[in-house]
């Protein structure tokens, strides 16, 4: 089945109901989307479809056919808001380090504090306490 | 607990909304997918609700929301950040944005979508309470043809409604609201938290008010609406409110609590929604 993965055309062989978190995992070998819940709670396998962050745990591979899937990898690694998160200290385990980056980045420029708190509602994280988190997304997203 | 193999699973997979209420019709026991939210939680916890599922996700036309005759017809596939997003309905129904904006955050938002949610028929879902105070229609679809029910006559116990086996549903039609729409969900946190108590409601001379997490359907208050129709008081109102409530102790709160704020979230309502101004949450 053909998508576009981190901006390459890619045919990936997987069962239909796979769940895209595997598929990328285990068919393209890209381990920075982690598993945390399995349940759409904690936002650790956030990858984005189409732009827009989903829970990969949640989604099964049929359902990005045709569509531009981004993972972690996909940033490259000098992205503003990966950056700012190793600068900020906003990440200590990394567990969801990925998905508050993915998450955060549809986040418009000089976003309000209460914007990136709604927007990152669904990203858990159980070792930063959020402050430093917080602080790397606005300075990423400052124009 | 562990993950259901995917290999034990099959999925069906029709181009058109014919094929795919023909293999409703042809198949034994298949799952209508749309986002997923709800069934792979099910497949990854190793309680898969079955083993062959049909795909809806790529079947765009079952997307949308327009206005038909005097109605907001909203797809069965309308994800709620699509609700968020459409300025339709924020002018028929902001409070159904309202309750999407408060359904897990925006990764679920992203995924979930309206049908499912009606689908799955849990008495928490967040947007039902709201389908049912604006008296919505179900629109559901077999080989046989259409057929809408009123969302009110839906349900017919816990996680059972007037569905059939060979029917899916393709859109919600929500009729013109007059009067101030409210709605206001009570959970743990904001964010992805499933509802304690959660009530939607219209200001009008014959009020509408309907709960979810209250009793094994989402319900409306038809004989608290009656009162308050009739001009009873709020302490009336609310005596009438707690013995039409039947809520349980369960995971997330115990009954005590739940007509407690029910019987607030009534109060609430009242004062937010006296006087003169516009409709809104």
């Amino acid at each position: 089945m053909r998508f576009r993965l981190n901006g390459s055309e890619v045919d990936i062989e997987a069962h239909p109901m796979k769940r895209l978190l595997d598929v990328v995992r285990e068919e393209c070998g890209l381990s920075g989307t982690k598993e945390g819940c399995g349940e759409g709670e904690c936002g650790a396998c956030t990858v984005l479809v189409n732009d827009m962050p989903v829970c990969s745990c949640l989604v099964p591979f049929a359902h990005v056919e045709g569509a531009r899937v981004v993972t972690i990898e996909g940033l490259g690694g000098d992205h503003p808001l990966q950056k700012a998160f190793a600068e900020e200290g906003a990440a200590q385990c990394g567990m969801c380090t990925s998905g508050m980056i993915l998450t955060a980045e549809g986040l418009g420029s000089n976003p309000a504090r209460e914007e990136i708190k709604t927007r990152l509602a669904g990203t858990l994280c159980r070792c930063t306490g959020y402050t430093a988190v917080y602080r790397a997304v606005q300075k990423a997203k400052q124009s | 607990m562990r993950r259901t193999a995917v290999s034990s699973l099959q999925l069906l997979q029709p181009r058109s909304l014919e094929e795919a209420v023909r293999m409703m019709r042809d198949e034994e026991s298949l799952i209508p997918l749309a986002g997923g939210t709800d069934i792979y939680v099910s497949i990854n916890c190793g309680r898969p609700p079955g083993r062959r599922y049909l795909n809806l996700w790529q079947l765009d036309e079952l997307r949308g929301i327009e206005v038909r005759g005097e109605s907001l017809r909203i797809g069965t596939l309308t994800t709620y950040t699509d609700l968020i997003r459409s300025g339709l309905v924020q002018q028929h129904l902001p409070i159904l944005a309202s309750a999407a904006r408060e359904v897990g955050a925006v990764q679920i938002q992203n995924r979930g979508t309206l049908g499912g949610n009606i689908a799955n028929a849990s008495p928490a879902g967040d947007s039902l309470p709201v389908v049912a105070a604006a008296e919505g229609v179900v629109v559901l679809q077999s080989v046989g043809g259409e057929r809408r029910v009123a969302f009110n006559e839906f349900y017919t116990g816990y996680r059972q409604s007037v569905m059939r086996a060979d029917e899916l549903i393709i859109a919600v039609e929500i009729p013109p609201v007059e009067g101030k729409q409210w709605f206001r969900k009570v959970g743990t946190r904001a964010a992805q938290a499933i509802s304690k108590v959660v009530m939607a409601a219209v200001r009008a001379p014959a009020p509408r008010i309907a709960l979810g997490s209250v009793a094994p359907t989402v319900m409306r208050l038809g004989n608290t609406e009656a009162a308050l129709a009739a001009g009873a008081s709020l302490d009336e109102a609310e005596k009438v409110l707690l013995a039409e409530v039947r809520p349980i102790d369960d995971i997330r709160s115990t009954a005590a609590y739940r007509r407690r704020v029910s019987a607030n979230l009534l109060r609430r309502f009242w004062s937010d929604t006296a006087g003169q101004g516009s409709a809104q949450e």
